[in-house]
């Protein structure tokens, strides 16, 4: 540093950078951080579990760890009969959300409600804990917040499990992670914008809309629709069963990659899939030798396409 | 290479990291455009290569993306450092081992990362996608190292002051390392929601403006001068660029999510901020074309003015693009399209692909002290990307707009995959032509240095380049 000019440039340099990261990176994060939860996103990261890319639980992305969404009418410890109820279950040692663990995430009012009247920090990862989001007003406006109904109604996380059969049970947080390892936000945006989409695509989501849920999967190019509000769209897991296994079977122009081999080995039966016998028939089909094409397999419980599915039947 | 390793840093001869850099900066050229390539046959042909998990298009884009950027991109710009650096300060690389030890790491660190990206381990945060202990690899073992050699060279230089290149080359260095610890905090800390959108997209947009983008610069104010033997335009002008870089560039991060929920004011003033982006760029290309004065029959004699010049005019539309598109006004129609795919490639495969293509032929022929095996070679290797990238750029340009026309006026929307198709095989062909122009260049760079006719001592490379 030998001439006087460079100090002065190193500390305007400083000066610069430091400015500039602190309207960058300080007066966002504290603008953000005021914001609270809505029902959304409590809805959402209780379904997703703790993280939707690479963690300690789950490094190789095959959807460990998470927990499993349940709609149920009977109450699970007196059996007596309820509000359809959407609850999400954490058998033990499966991870909570971020906003369960650091209810500040939440925003103000809704942590304390969260912490006070749904006893949410009283849940312990070590036993498993039922969750549901709940609303209640307050001064005249209604605010969410998470009620851990294991510690306030004594539902355990078997209990729970045990009154939805298996058309009630969704993994949600599983498909999730199939739905970031498979890259298919490089294709599909979860981000209706705010000019235009309304009509096609459906509402733009709030600030509030993403507290606790990481990653967000925004995505930032379209090469297919947008797939927030996907599941009021189309409903039919018949529909989506067909178009992941081979896009082309429901829209022959698609251009989406297909994703038969998140069916695995067998199917829903017990059946092994024989997917050599399937795209030979399949091409047969597509010459145009065959009327129909080879019929689908239906996946099999555990399998990640079925995983995948209930993702997307729920992004409502 | 190995053997330098563990060579006493006096015995390693000097240059040998900035060629190994520049070699393995070829290599992973070869490589990210051939993903390229492949990822650009799937969205023309979806049932091309189909059934395997980790062949899916979902598999392979970010590792197109990373190898790239990181692969490429960055050890062109180490092999640049490590070359221009000293020559500038009349001296040596600071430690020789530690630059070859750089080198190495660099390759294995990101070959782990992309394989393991490969396999699905990613973090679903884009630019980002590495998970976060591979991010802490590229901090301590390929950002911090290569930042430690350029300060150490520039503080033992044997002039008495920096030049622009030196500048820019010091401060890139040091606000990489900031930019990749802030931008992955949200996988070190688990910081979620919108805060992690953001900063998902203040690491994207950084590393485009503090890190790629003044790096390219740097090198062209190096390698122009030096080559025409003209002095640099304006030093003035280099200031306000620079300074300009670190107050305009640093800021805009907020356009990247123009219609997400983040809040107006960050928003508005990211969209600001982005228009004097404009300052910089103008600076830049001035600066450059007027050092041309004089000396313009080196844009048609000389490969490495070629390929320097054209990337700087690329920086114009660059630019242009990029001021205005993420005006609210313009964004809501490009947004999310091949628009924006088309403007991503013109940035790094056009204005900074040339830039430092330029900077590698150039140091891989001083420090090898041969002249290039093939003008000839080198020309069509010039062709092949300009054609191939301005193949790219149009049809996903036009592909973009419709997309947007097709967004604004809610057409169904395989209405608008079926318009897109034949422009998306126009760009598989385009791009197909910049990997079989990569494939050229490296055996043209490998027999330069096996057979290239030796540089006599006392003269350059470039004054050589008609003599036979
Ligand atoms: C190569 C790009 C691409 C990838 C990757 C991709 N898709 Fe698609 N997707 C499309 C296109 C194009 C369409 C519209 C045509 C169609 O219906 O197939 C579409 C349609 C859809 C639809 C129907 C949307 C609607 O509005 O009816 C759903 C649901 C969907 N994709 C889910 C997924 C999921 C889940 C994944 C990841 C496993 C995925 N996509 C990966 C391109 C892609
Ligand atoms: C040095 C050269 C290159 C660089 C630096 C580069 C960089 C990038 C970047 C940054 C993206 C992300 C774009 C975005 O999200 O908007 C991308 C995507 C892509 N690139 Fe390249 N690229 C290069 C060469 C190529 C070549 C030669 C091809 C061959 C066709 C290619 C094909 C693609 C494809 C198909 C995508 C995916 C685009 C999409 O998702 O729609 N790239 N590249």
């Amino acid at each position: 540093m030998a001439f006087r000019e460079y100090k002065v440039g190193a500390r305007m340099f400083g000066l610069a950078f430091g400015s500039s990261m602190f309207i960058t990176l300080y007066m966002p994060a504290v603008d953000i951080a005021s914001v609270s939860a809505t029902t959304t996103a409590m809805e959402r990261q209780l379904a997703f579990g703790r993280v939707g890319g690479f963690s300690y639980e789950d490094p190789f992305l095959r959807g460990h760890g998470k927990p499993v969404t349940v709609d149920i009418v009977l109450d699970p410890k007196t059996g007596a009969a309820i509000e359809p109820t959407r609850a999400y279950v954490y058998t033990p040692e499966i991870p909570f959300p971020n906003g369960v663990r650091h209810p500040r995430i939440l925003g103000e009012l809704p942590s304390e409600l969260s912490v006070s009247k749904g006893r949410m920090t009283d849940a312990d990862e070590a036993q498993g804990a039922v969750f549901v989001v709940r609303e209640t007003t307050r001064e005249g406006i209604s605010v969410p917040y998470i009620e851990n109904v294991t510690a306030t109604r004594g539902w355990t996380p078997e209990a729970t499990l045990a009154r939805a059969d298996d058309k009630n049970r969704a993994f949600i947080g599983k498909g999730k992670i199939m739905f970031v390892r498979e890259g298919c936000w490089w294709c599909h945006t979860m981000l209706p914008e705010q000019t235009q989409d309304w009509q096609y695509f459906g509402a733009p989501p709030m600030l509030g809309d993403f507290n606790g849920e990481s990653p967000t999967a925004f995505g930032s190019d379209r090469k297919g629709p947008d797939l927030t509000h996907v599941g009021s769209r189309n409903s039919s897991r018949e529909w989506m069963m067909l178009h992941f296994f081979n896009p082309r079977l429901v829209q022959p122009h698609s251009i989406m990659p297909r994703y038969d081999y998140m069916w695995g080995d067998v199917d829903a039966d017990g059946r092994p899939i024989d997917y050599d016998a399937w795209r030979a028939a399949y091409d047969e089909y597509e010459a145009g030798n065959t009327i129909y094409p080879p019929e689908v397999p239906v996946p099999a419980v555990d399998s990640e396409a079925r995983a995948l599915i209930d993702f997307i039947i729920n992004l409502k | 290479m190995f053997k330098y390793l563990f060579a006493k840093n006096e015995d390693i001869p000097a240059g040998s990291a900035a060629v190994f850099f520049g070699f393995s900066s070829i290599v992973w050229f070869v490589v990210g455009t051939a993903m390229g390539s492949f990822n650009a046959a799937k969205l023309a042909f979806p049932d091309f290569v189909t059934g395997s998990e980790i062949l899916s298009f979902g598999h392979m884009r970010q590792v197109h993306v990373l190898a790239v950027i990181l692969g490429w991109i960055s050890m062109a710009f180490a092999m640049a450092m490590m070359y221009i650096t000293p020559a500038l300060g009349n001296t040596k690389l600071w430690s020789e081992k530690l630059g070859v030890w750089n080198c190495f790491l660099w390759n294995v660190g990101l070959s782990l990362g992309l394989f393991l990206l490969w396999l699905g381990v990613t973090s679903g945060r884009e630019y980002s996608d590495l998970p976060w202990p591979i991010d802490i690899v590229v901090i301590i073992g390929l950002l911090v190292p290569l930042g430690i050699n350029v300060w150490m060279t520039i503080k033992t230089r044997r002039v008495q002051g920096i030049y622009t290149t030196n500048w820019f080359f010091a401060a890139a260095t040091f606000m990489v390392v900031i930019v990749f610890t802030v931008g992955n905090a949200p996988e070190f800390f688990q910081l979620t929601g919108l805060t992690e959108a953001y900063l998902t997209w203040w690491f994207a947009h950084n590393v485009l403006g503090l890190w790629i983008t003044p790096v390219a610069a740097a090198i062209a104010y190096y390698v122009v001068p030096k080559v025409t033997g003209n002095p640099l335009y304006s030093h003035r002008i280099g200031h306000l660029h620079f300074w300009s870089v670190v107050v305009f560039y640093s800021t805009p991060a907020a356009h990247h999510l123009m219609s997400a929920p983040l809040p107006e004011w960050l928003k508005s003033f990211a969209s600001v901020e982005g228009v004097l982006i404009l300052v910089p760029a103008i600076a830049f290309v001035s600066n450059l074309l007027l050092t041309m004065t004089g000396k313009w029959r080196m844009f048609v004699e000389n490969i490495e003015i070629k390929f320097t010049i054209t990337g700087v005019m690329m920086a114009i539309p660059l630019n242009m693009q990029g001021g205005f598109q993420q005006t609210r006004a313009i964004n809501w129609y490009v947004h999310g399209t091949g628009w924006m795919v088309a403007h991503a490639h013109l940035a790094l495969l056009g204005f900074s692909t040339f830039l430092e293509a330029a900077a590698v032929y150039y140091g891989l022929q001083t420090l090898l002290r041969r002249k290039l095996y093939s003008l000839g070679l080198a020309n069509f290797h010039f062709w092949m990307l300009l054609i191939g990238f301005t193949t790219y750029w149009v049809s996903m340009t036009i592909a973009g707009l419709i997309q947007g026309a097709g967004k604004i006026y809610e057409v169904p929307y395989i209405d608008v995959v079926i318009a897109e198709h034949p422009y998306m095989i126009a760009r598989w062909v385009g791009g197909t032509m910049v990997f079989l122009g990569n494939c050229v260049w490296l055996y043209n760079m490998w027999m330069t240095a096996r057979a290239g006719t030796v540089i006599p001592a006392g003269r350059l490379p470039h004054e050589l380049a008609y003599e036979r």
